[in-house]
């Protein structure tokens, strides 16, 4: 066998035979690495097992931050380390800091967001993407199996994969 | 999944329930009418003021009804707090019923088809349309001298005391034979569009499948919508705003707007959720409510955005016309509590409690938010008009809970039985069967 990981990759023509095959591929217990599509696929995150992204849960973190640090320093600034009269107001009023407030808490949601996500996605600038084929940005459906993350030998999956409909398995090797 | 004629029934027991609402809400009208008779012969007329408001500000608030009053005669605190009540509701239910006409129609323009499977909802709201135009009418003639400062007569007599410049300059738009006309051309043309866009919807029932009657429909509704935008907000001054005849916000029509439209996005995802509970709308299900949580959330930020717009430009420009709306809301004993009630119900709880994706797609927690936002725009509509009415007078007792549950009972009958007139599932509908296959 050769070095590095070995994946199985089974080819679909249909999104529904997809769905089905990976429901069938997972009551069996194999663990099925991705699934690649041309196009987004309704559902697919139920069948695969995906738990919900805890991506909303850290964007509201990154906001109250901006929210935070935003209010803390015009009040700051504003208030005690350089005191002005803007418009007859009083040194610390709050009305006018809201906007401002607003806008930093957006920023450092949204880039919070971003970064987070590059990060969890390992999407680095450098980063070498496993391409299982290429097809699956024309018109294929991929589904790639990690050989070693699995009990089942490489014959076993084979035939579940044709079995549940793929149109061609294929076995690919990333060093 | 098959689609049935699914029909509502609109039962004895659900009749029993609204019409006890009804008696309710007119008990406790008559035991307020009866307190407020009571307390005012006490303390012998008006209530005296509870804050250090300058009387340079009364005098501006337009107060010379009463130096004046030997005109019309004064009208009694419990009658005029009668009219303030009607006209809250007139208006808060008459935009309810508007905002069904409304959602339909954008669904059309939109092409949307993830709503079609309980569009019957938000069609049977509108018929409420007619009866609020009559009662808007009505409370109009009866009360239009204590609502409406401006249609006193004796303000335009130039050299007399209670000339009134600034209300003579607007006498182009604000006088009385144009607002009843503009109110009977909205209301007559909101009505006529509803009816127009009905036939249609219940016409493709009972024909052949086909995209001829959704057709018309969004052609329809493309007009009603450019109608809608500048009747609601020409309707938001003359009806609301102009309560404070002397006062102006520029903004308001839209504040207006986004307080009917989430309060009728709120009451359309409570009545889908009480139709599922009694076991209706099997194919509405958690993915079409998480789109309408989304659309009740994102609406109450903007909301939010637009009551923070116009109060942070009055605040900041500091220009005494301006600035008096806020002040009567703020320095009063009356209106602060609810000034502040009315920004945490109806921006900070729907924001932190509708944030989560389980929030919006499961009924126990949808059904609280939009009870809770449905209850904080009625405050918020109440808000607006009784300080301009009501003065120092005005206050949240037994008639405003009472006359409210009349107008909800009401509402909530003209909706359901007319929701159990027809099949509740548009089954000829074009995007019947995208929408039922909608998730998200």
């Amino acid at each position: 066998m050769a070095v590095g990981k070995n994946y199985l990759v089974g080819v679909f023509e249909d999104p529904d035979v997809v769905l089905d095959s990976i429901k069938s591929v997972r009551d069996s217990g194999v663990k099925i690495h991705e699934v690649f599509s041309p196009h987004a696929i309704h559902g697919i995150d139920d069948y695969l097992g995906y738990k919900q992204s805890r991506l909303p849960i850290a964007s509201f973190f990154y906001g109250i931050t901006g929210t935070a640090l935003a209010l803390f320093t015009i009040y700051w600034m504003l208030g005690f380390d350089w005191p002005m009269i803007i418009g007859g107001k009083d040194f610390v009023s709050l009305p006018p800091f809201i906007p401002v407030t607003f806008e930093f808490t957006v920023l450092l949601a949204a880039h919070g967001m971003v970064l987070t996500f590059f990060i969890v996605s390992d999407l680095k600038p450098w980063a070498k993407p496993l391409v299982f084929d290429a097809r699956c940005t024309d018109d294929k459906y991929i589904m790639a199996i990690d050989l070693g993350a699995n009990q089942k030998s490489k014959e076993e999956i084979n035939k579940m994969l044709s079995d549940s409909g793929a149109s061609e398995v294929n076995e690919k090797n990333f060093k | 999944m098959t689609i049935s004629d699914e029909r509502f029934d609109f039962t004895a027991s659900a009749k029993k329930k609204l019409a006890i609402t009804i008696v309710v809400g007119i008990l406790l009208l008559l035991a307020g009418i009866y307190l407020d008779i009571a307390s005012t012969s006490h303390d012998g007329g008006h209530a005296t003021l509870q804050t250090t408001v300058t009387n340079d500000l009364v005098a501006f608030n337009g107060d010379n009804t009463e130096q004046a009053a030997g005109e019309h005669g004064e009208t009694a605190t419990w009658l005029k707090r009668l009219y303030t009540d009607l006209w809250i509701n007139n208006v808060f239910f008459a935009g309810l019923g508007l905002i069904g006409l409304f959602f339909v129609t954008l669904q059309y323009v939109t092409q949307s088809a993830w709503s079609t499977g309980f569009l019957r909802v938000p069609t049977a709201m509108a018929n409420w349309l007619p009866i609020a135009g009559v009662l808007m009418l009505g409370v109009f003639f009866l009360g239009k001298y204590d609502l409406f400062h401006w249609t006193h007569d004796y303000l335009y007599i130039e050299g007399t005391p209670e000339f009134d410049k600034l209300l003579n300059g607007k006498k182009a738009f604000l006088n009385e034979p144009f607002f009843l006309a503009r109110m009977i051309v909205f209301f007559g043309g909101w009505t006529l569009f509803f009816y127009y866009i009905k036939k249609r919807i219940f016409a493709e029932d009972i024909e052949e499948p086909g995209v001829k009657r959704w057709k018309e429909i969004r052609a329809a509704s493309a007009w009603f919508i450019v109608f809608f935008g500048y009747s609601t907000s020409i309707g938001a001054w003359d009806w609301v705003m102009s309560i404070d005849p002397h006062w102006f916000s520029t903004l308001f029509g839209w504040y207006v707007f986004s307080s009917w439209w989430v309060s009728g996005l709120a009451l359309i995802a409570l009545i889908v959720i009480i139709l599922k509970e009694n076991g209706y709308l099997s194919i509405v299900t958690e993915n079409h409510l998480h789109d309408l949580g989304k659309f009740v959330f994102g609406f109450t930020i903007f909301w939010a955005y637009l009551w923070f717009s116009q109060y942070l430009l009055i605040y900041y420009a500091n220009i005494p016309e301006e600035t008096v709306y806020y002040i009567q809301r703020l320095t009063t004993d009356q209106y602060r509590p609810v000034f502040f009630i009315n920004l945490f119900i109806n921006f900070v709880f729907p924001f932190i409690f509708l944030m989560t994706r389980d929030s919006k797609r499961k009924l126990a927690t949808m059904k609280v938010a939009a009870v809770v936002i449905i209850i904080g725009h009625w405050l918020d509509f109440w808000l607006m008009v009784t300080p301009g009415v009501m003065k120092y007078d005005g206050g949240i007792g037994f008639m405003e809970i009472g006359t409210a549950l009349i107008y909800l009972g009401a509402f909530l009958w003209v909706t359901l039985s007319n929701l159990s007139k027809h099949s509740l599932i548009a089954k000829n509908h074009p995007t019947l069967e995208e929408s039922l296959h909608h998730h998200i």
